[in-house]
């Protein structure tokens, strides 16, 4: 084990230290302690792209490492290493995090060292958990995340927010020591093979070995261990009910940061855990994950549609979009599987500024209703502008990010043959077109209904800062999304190979990359077809 | 070669208006507003001028001329090229485009003057030519994706202009998701493409698709289907049968975006999807045949409704929606020429109705109730003649643009390979109400006694910048249809001859398909060209007989046969049948049985009834935690145990 660095190291510890340096602040000086945290998220992204330099797009294998015996006598490392799944999702984090840092600028009043101290300890966690590779640093860095997002409902939120906070941490913690218990049991496993270990890539290379054998109940149940974990955190139906209470009640920058990477720690931990352990399991229950995925993508639209909170409909979007993901992930296709670890950036993104033009809204009126708006874009039309932007991505608008990651997802789904799935799954984006524009029409179109509202102020300089960043990332995935799914495709490819070759499951393997033609599943058709030489006219 | 070899040029200047426009506008004089947004259009009118001539250069094996910009989406054998191409369908429909769109630009800066929003106007205008440049330039079908998604969207924002309007608002929303239930079926139609073909640009596709066997091509079904679903899609844009309620409900727009976006060019983008995958249509009869009666239904049905509209903008909407059925019914018996051409003449008559239309609004100050208007000829003689000329060419008169292209529609339909008589008698019934309701647009508008009051409403011929444009559509509507002259009328059947090299492997498919077909007499041809005129003249008098010679007659058959009559005013009943039947459950399932029972009651009711039993049972602990925290750890086990079995049973 060769260490390559200490650039993930500096990356999770770097806010840690802004934590300290802003408990040395003064409590009341909050112009320092609002710079002190800006600067730190932001030199923490700068840090953060150092990543995409050194990034190797050739390998599979773990990249940065770092690995250090940590408390050797029970085998637990320090070991940190990110491939092509976790590159960005780190990097979705670095970038969300000073976002959420300027959305709280003027709206937290109280506390504001302690609130801006727990968002960097949160970006620590959150950054730790995508980085480490070894079982025990994970559940540690998993748990450490939970308790300052506690805090930011529990403090800062409105409304029920203790309710919300608890019942939070409740569903998450029970996730929590179904999959401790797993662990725990994988390592218990890896000694009596002779080689304890918390070791992810050791574990799994053991079980792919052959050193580790277990039964299939074994197997599934340790899966499903995993599986509920995540799913609650994803959260997949009929886990989802934590979710809109949370986001209702916490302050912006939480839900920014809930919705944005939170989430997509449940669909991480799927790829990273569930498939590549367990890929037998994976297999016997991607029908019933599938189908549940479906389920949420059309049953959380249609709640969505009917609220009256403009928060709590966000909320439920989030439902929806994530089961694309996890659809994505569990037919096993590498289409499907980089558009769903594609979508979890966007969600992230897109969901981000609709929550952040929520949180817009909210400083200036206290309330989500939208029965309470109407008309905004009379009074505001740059926010709203920005608010119909997130809209449209969130809708899957070509040449918007959104598209992309739905679009191959639904390919890669149709592709693996799941015609009825693909059929179901695209039905979502018929309904996001429903809910986001009722939802625009009820906050921004028609008359001004309430008085209060005609003289709102548009967006501040700061807020347009945020947003005009915020939409051209969007934009940018949506034109050049080679430039990220190049950087997953040896680590899907990679990833898929093993999960598909246990058992004689169907090996797709990868075409190349010039634009010829090569049937991923040949079939008599197909087969007929490849007897036709197929050029592509390129002009001189 | 120089734009051959940069074809972006052509879709990168609208965009550019269109940036500039929106970002510095609002700080932007009018004057300003003006020379950018109508100068970027004009310049890519010039670029396609240069093109086409470039393009008569080339020989036919560089035809179609593609070129790769940069790789769009990649992803295990999936890979999307941001390319472009064009051929001689592409030529026909960018000088559509880029011609009708610079008239209808210029003629917007006399009709939008006074309206708030000018910059905002014209910078989405600029952004719909954009897409729709897009739309028809691309090589792959999901490039023609996003040009279809995002003129949808500038149709949104567009209809949705004033939109302090409730009702503008609720159109633009339903404009977007009606044409969005059928982009489900395009997007499916894609998948499947893919699936079938392992690839989606066009060149690929029909190469293999004329490679395949017939076995694998319909294994499953599989190219009908896609060919079904493509149509969905073409079906939901285009505004057919059932997915055309949203058009007549766009008219809320301003009535540029109207001309432009709902009768000129983006609706008639399903008739070119359709025509551009003729390789994959002629395979499928299936699918031709529910295109052509799709076509001529709609051609059928949206007339009669046309007849008891009284909003002018409403009759052309109506009337567009027909008009795009003959153009179905064209490419669905094969005549895909022909369909073409019909697109390219009613987009200079159509554009021409509604742009006259808006210069009588414009001259009423807004009213736009036929029955408040009459005697307009002498006031407004400009606007009644280009009218009256387009009127003309919609209702088939000789010699007009419009009397060509139907009249080669349906006499494909009657005796091409495809020919289908009951195809053919629904389009020609369908050709005399068009006489009809055009006719009584013009009595009623223009002639008879004024009905309104004549001191309060100042009439007056609209400014210079709004008329050229309609004299130059009026000299189109009626000079347009001789680039077509057939052979029988002593012309070269240039047009056919011109797009001769897209559709001519359709045609050898739909030849060896009907061995003993063969081609129709020329003396049929001048017959079934009498028929329809004779048709149309009888079209023309009942609308003189009602409107003119008897004004009373309307009120009274109103009256007497008023189920029908209410029946066609109500235009059917449709939006009332969608929304009982499928808004209105959908609503309510979603919030009364989803919402209301399965989140909330059967959640947190389970969640309440285990606070409420864990309080009963564990008072002991009662005073260490608040009831809701326990209850949700309990439910939550509860739960999560709950899905453990459910899982371990179903994965066993």
């Amino acid at each position: 084990m060769t260490n390559q660095g200490y650039l993930l190291t500096v990356l999770t510890f770097f806010p840690l230290l802004g934590t300290f340096a802003l408990l040395l602040l003064k409590g009341d000086d909050h112009v320092w302690i609002r710079r002190l945290a800006f600067v730190t998220s932001v030199v923490e992204f700068i840090i953060s792209l150092l990543l995409l330099r050194g990034f190797d797009l050739t390998t599979s294998a773990y990249q940065f490492e770092e690995f250090y015996a940590w408390i050797p006598n029970i085998h637990i490392h320090y070991h940190m290493g990110i491939d092509g799944i976790s590159l960005f999702l780190v990097l979705l984090t670095t970038f969300l995090t000073p976002l959420a840092v300027l959305c709280s600028w003027t709206s937290i009043h109280e506390h504001v060292k302690e609130f801006f101290a727990m968002l960097l300890v949160l970006e620590m966690g959150m950054v730790g958990v995508f980085c480490s590779l070894d079982l025990f640093l994970f559940f540690l860095f998993w748990e450490v995340m939970l308790i300052p997002m506690y805090f930011l409902i529990g403090i800062w939120g409105h409304g029920r927010k203790i309710y919300a906070a608890l019942k939070f941490i409740l569903y998450t913690m029970f996730g929590s020591i179904l999959m401790l218990v797993a662990i725990l049991w994988l390592y218990r496993l890896s000694s009596a093979a002779g080689n304890p270990t918390f070791d992810l890539p050791v574990i799994q290379q053991m079980l792919s070995s052959g050193t580790i054998t277990m039964s299939g109940t074994t197997e599934m149940l340790l899966f499903l261990a995993f599986l509920l974990a995540f799913a609650i955190k994803v959260p997949l139906f009929p886990l989802h009910t934590w979710l809109p209470d949370a986001h209702t009640e916490a302050p912006t920058a939480g839900s920014v940061i809930l919705a944005g990477v939170l989430l997509k720690m449940g669909t991480y931990g799927m790829l990273r855990f569930c498939l590549p352990l367990f890929p037998e399991a994976s297999h016997r229950a991607a029908p019933v994950v599938a189908t549940l995925a479906i389920i949420g993508i059309i049953y959380a639209a249609l709640v969505a549609m009917i609220q009256k909170d403009l928060k709590r409909l966000v909320a439920y979007t989030s439902v929806s979009h994530l089961g694309f993901v996890v659809l994505g992930i569990f037919v096993f296709n590498p289409t499907a599987m980089e558009g769903a670890i594609y979508q979890m950036l966007n969600h992230g993104v897109s969901t981000g500024v609709l929550f952040l033009v929520c949180g817009m809204l909210y400083d200036r009126r206290h309330t989500y209703e939208m029965s309470e708006y109407g008309g905004l874009a009379k009074p505001m039309p740059i926010l709203c502008a920005f608010f119909l932007f997130a809209c449209l991505s969130s809708l899957a608008l070509p040449m918007l990010n959104g598209f992309i990651g739905e679009f191959m997802i639904l390919i890669g789904v149709f592709d693996a043959r799941h015609f009825a799935w693909a059929s179901w799954a695209a039905t979502g984006a018929i309904l996001s077109a429903v809910y986001l524009l009722w939802a625009y029409q009820r906050v921004a179109l028609e008359k001004v209904t309430v008085e209060k509202n005609e003289n709102l102020p548009d967006a501040s300089g700061r807020e347009r800062f945020i947003l005009i960043v915020a939409s051209l990332v969007i934009l940018f995935m949506g034109i050049f999304s080679p430039l990220f799914t190049h950087r997953m495709d040896a680590t899907t490819n990679d990833l898929l190979e093993q999960v598909n070759a246990r058992k004689g499951y169907d090996v797709q393997k990868r075409a190349p990359a010039s634009p010829g033609i090569q049937p991923a599943l040949p079939s008599a058709h197909e087969l007929a077809m490849r007897t036709v030489t197929l050029e592509r006219r390129t002009q001189p | 070669m120089f734009i051959l070899d940069h074809l972006w040029i052509i879709m990168a200047l609208p965009l550019a208006g269109s940036m500039l426009t929106l970002l510095a506008g609002r700080h932007w004089p009018k004057k300003l507003v003006n020379w950018s947004s109508v100068g970027f259009p004009v310049l890519a009118f010039l670029s396609y001028c240069e093109l086409a001539r470039e393009f008569a250069a080339l020989a036919p094996s560089q035809i179609p001329w593609i070129k790769d910009y940069f790789t769009w989406m990649t992803a295990g054998p999936f890979r999307v090229d941001f390319a472009l191409q064009v051929d001689q369908l592409t030529i026909v429909m960018l000088g559509v485009v880029t011609f009708v769109g610079m008239l209808i630009h210029i003629y917007s800066i006399g009709y939008m003057a006074h309206e708030d929003g000018y910059y905002r106007f014209f910078a989405e205008m600029n952004l719909f030519m954009f897409f729709m440049l897009t739309l028809v330039m691309g090589a792959n079908l999901v490039v023609m994706f996003v040009g279809w998604e995002g003129v949808g969207l500038c149709s949104y924002l567009l209809i949705s202009f004033y939109f302090t309007k409730k009702s503008a608002a609720d159109a633009g929303k339903k404009a977007f998701i009606t044409t969005r239930i059928g982009d489900f079926g395009f997007t499916i139609g894609i998948l499947m493409a893919f699936w079938l073909f392992r690839a989606v640009d066009y060149h690929t596709m029909f190469a293999t698709a004329a490679n395949m066997q017939p076995e694998g091509l319909h294994q499953w079904g599989a190219l009908t289907a896609i060919c079904l679903l493509l149509l969905a899609g073409a079906v939901g844009k285009s505004a057919q049968l059932p997915l055309y309620v949203w058009l007549p409900d766009a008219m809320e727009g301003p009535t540029p975006v109207s001309a432009l976006i709902h009768a000129a060019t983006m609706v008639t983008a399903g008739v070119y999807m359709v025509a551009r995958m003729n390789p994959l249509f002629s395979r499928a009869p299936a699918a031709m045949l529910a295109v052509a009666i799709i076509g001529a239904v709609t051609a059928f049905y949206a007339a009669t409704i046309g007849l008891a509209q009284n909003d002018i903008k409403k009759v052309l909407a109506y009337s567009t929606i027909s008009q795009l059925g003959y153009m179905f019914l064209a490419c669905g018996v094969g005549a895909y020429a022909a369909g073409i051409f019909h697109l390219m003449t009613h987009a200079f008559f159509k554009a021409l109705l509604f742009l006259a239309a808006g210069s009588v609004i414009h001259a009423m100050g807004g009213e736009q109730d036929m029955w408040r208007m009459g005697g307009l000829r002498k006031k407004i003689p400009w606007t009644y003649a280009t009218m009256l000329a387009a009127t003309l060419a919609i209702s088939g008169a000789p010699l007009f643009a419009g009397f060509f292209s139907k009249d080669e529609i349906l006499f494909d339909a009657y005796s091409g390979p495809n020919a289908n008589f009951l195809l053919y008698a629904l389009g020609l019934a369908g050709a005399l109400i068009t006489a009809t309701y055009m006719f009584r647009l013009i009595f009623l508008t223009f002639h008879g006694k004024p009905r309104f009051d004549e001191h309060h409403v100042h009439v007056h011929e609209s400014p210079k910048v709004m008329l050229v444009p309609l004299v130059i559509l009026g000299i189109l509507s009626i000079v347009g249809g001789w680039f077509a002259l057939p052979v029988y009328w002593g012309g070269k059947d240039y047009f056919k001859g011109f797009l001769d090299p897209v559709f001519n492997s359709s045609q050898q498919l739909m030849l060896q398909a009907h061995p003993g077909w063969t081609e129709p007499a020329q003396s049929l041809e001048f017959q079934m060209a009498a028929i329809a005129v004779v048709v149309a003249l009888i079209g023309f008098f009942i609308a003189f007989y009602l409107y003119v010679m008897k004004p009373d007659a309307p009120k009274k058959i109103a009256q007497s046969f008023r189920p029908i009559y209410q029946l066609l005013s109500h235009k059917y009943y449709v939006d009332e049948i969608y929304g009982a039947l499928i808004i209105g459950p959908i609503v309510w399932l979603s919030r009364n049985v989803l919402w209301k029972i399965i989140d909330v009651r059967i959640i947190d009711g389970t969640v309440n009834g285990t606070a409420f039993l864990s309080r009963e049972t564990g008072s002991g602990l009662r005073h260490f935690q608040s009831g809701n925290a326990r209850s949700y750890a309990t439910w939550v086990v509860v739960g999560a145990v709950a899905v453990t079995v459910f899982f371990v049973w179903m994965v066993k």
